[in-house]
């Protein structure tokens, strides 16, 4: 198994800590992980894009060029998604921010109101936790069960009281699939 | 070797591997992509009671490492790019006075002050000395995160025994992404044997002077000194050539490639393989020593080579001057901060063998 993923989405919507958790957690899951955040223009508001892969054997390039799954969390992001994923491969759409789908009718593509259901559970910022469980669900490639004491090893202490609500928007982002 | 997989950054997996390997001092300066790598030794250096200095200018860093190397102290320096040529006389003297230090370039595009993203248009001034004078640092090239580490831990302990500047050359992309790590065990420095050349503490030891320097004003014993020099560049030659082969048995067309190229070259080669085309890789991990003799061999078996680059054409050379005429050596780059992809790769690997057959 190797799962090939393409992130991208507007900086300050988390598109970089999904990356950083997602690889984590497939690590201690106890796959070879990589993740490769384009450098250089980081600033809130401006595109946040990550290049992430897992895999059960050695991880040849870190760019993902031919994404089997791509996450797209705002509009302007709808054209990376039609460019980077393969044939036939895997779209997840926030739905809350993309009003208009990809222009890719050989691709499965899955809306997941991202938003919504991050501000029901408590925080919109927690929108890209929701991704992530719809990431696993849909792809298979990592398991993301017994979060808690990865989560415990990932975040710094002082952040642990918010890891209840981490998994139960990874809970939810599952369902939504 | 008790310690769990981490999650890290390149940048931050070398910083890590050189304060475990006993690094005393590192000085740095800011540019990107490498800043993480002086964030890191910022914070860790200093939990340790060791030097961090960030200094003025790269040129000034460099000659902080002379210093301090001067004295036996296991010494770093890091930068990317444009500051890795302010730093070449600095090496120069470096080289000329025999001391061992660890130079990391995590390298972007260039010429001139070019783009951050990642390249490898280093190669040249990295294997053919950089500065002025007869001389070579040796250069190893990693290609993953965990590859980074363990070189910058080797470097050290390498730069001593043969008393050459070593050179980490990396790029922006193993710099900046995040790959699982193991390290190797912490050294104490103190508990590591002093070197002979090392100045200091001559009033309490009453031993002789000893002078650290690169200038000899006499013709006669400066070209002894570089023949003296030289053998020991022989004896490197011999003793630490390493580099990683992947299904060239029976490969018809081998890809030569290094750090991240080879990481693209190895996707490459599996879609290739896929296809029924036999196809190889050799991935030298020293770049100075070059692994020349292995190529060599390579091409006495009836290989063509395809060398993959992200640059002009610049490792090409010395593997035409390793195959010397015994086969086809062809070359695929992207430069400028590109990296290539590996269907492009592939798309000229489909070139070369439906040319030849």
């Amino acid at each position: 198994m190797t799962e090939k993923t393409y992130m991208a989405g507007f900086g300050g919507q988390g598109i970089i800590s999904l990356g950083e958790m997602w690889v984590f957690c497939a690590m201690k899951e106890g796959l070879q992980v990589t993740f490769f955040p384009f450098y250089g223009a980081e600033k809130r508001g401006g595109v946040a894009r990550a290049s992430v892969i897992v895999s059960e054997k050695e991880i040849a390039s870190p760019l993902v060029t031919r994404a089997d799954s791509v996450v797209i969390m705002n509009q302007d992001s709808v054209p990376i998604a039609e460019e980077v994923c393969r044939q036939g491969g895997l779209i997840l759409v926030n739905s809350s921010l993309v009003k208009k789908d990809p222009d890719r009718p050989d691709a499965r593509i899955i809306r997941i109101p991202c938003n919504e259901i991050a501000e029901r559970i408590g925080d919109v910022r927690i929108a890209n936790m929701v991704m992530m469980g719809a990431l696993s669900k849909a792809t298979g490639a990592i398991r993301l069960e017994n979060l808690e004491p990865v989560l415990k090893s990932f975040f710094p202490e002082k952040k642990h009281a918010l890891i209840p609500m981490n998994i139960a928007a990874v809970e939810a982002g599952k369902q939504a699939v | 070797m008790s310690e769990e997989i981490r999650l890290m950054k390149g940048d931050e997996a070398i910083g890590e591997a050189a304060v475990r390997a006993g690094c005393k001092a590192y000085f740095g300066y800011p540019i990107t992509p490498q800043n993480e790598l002086t964030a890191y030794m910022a914070k860790h250096m200093l939990d340790k009671g060791r030097t961090f200095i960030q200094a003025e200018s790269e040129v000034a860093a460099i000659n902080m490492v002379y210093g301090a190397a001067s004295t036996g102290a296991r010494a770093m320096t890091s930068s990317s790019s444009p500051g890795i040529s302010l730093k070449q006389e600095g090496i120069s003297y470096l080289c000329g006075a025999d001391l061992p230090c660890v130079i990391v370039n995590v390298a972007r595009s260039g010429p001139g002050l070019g783009g951050i993203s990642p390249s490898q248009g280093d190669y040249f001034q990295s294997t053919r000395g950089g500065g002025h004078g007869d001389y070579h640092t040796i250069v190893l090239a990693p290609k993953s995160v965990q590859e980074a580490a363990d070189l910058t831990y080797e470097a050290f302990s390498i730069s001593e025994r043969y008393r050459i500047p070593v050179l980490v050359l990396a790029d922006g992309l193993i710099g900046q992404m995040m790959e699982g790590v193991v390290f190797k065990d912490e050294i104490d420095p103190a508990s590591l044997p002093p070197e002979p050349f090392a100045v200091g503490h001559q009033a309490e030891t009453g031993r002789p002077n000893r002078h650290v320097t690169s200038i000899n004003l006499v013709p006669e014993e400066l070209e002894k000194q570089n023949i003296v020099r030289f053998e020991r560049y022989g004896q490197v030659k011999k003793e630490l050539t390493r580099y990683e082969e992947v299904q060239v048995e029976d490969a018809d067309l081998v890809l030569v490639a290094y750090g991240t190229a080879a990481r693209v070259c190895l996707g490459a080669l599996q879609d290739a393989r896929r296809k029924g085309l036999k196809v190889g890789l050799f991935r030298p991990i020293t770049l100075w020593p070059f692994p020349d003799a292995a190529i060599g061999r390579l091409a006495g078996k009836g290989s063509r080579f395809l060398s993959v680059e992200m640059s002009m054409g610049q490792m090409v050379e010395d593997v035409r001057l390793a195959v010397n005429g015994r086969a086809p050596v062809d070359f695929y780059g992207r430069c400028g901060g590109m990296v290539p992809s590996e269907e492009e790769v592939l798309a000229e690997i489909e070139r070369i063998l439906g040319k030849r057959s």
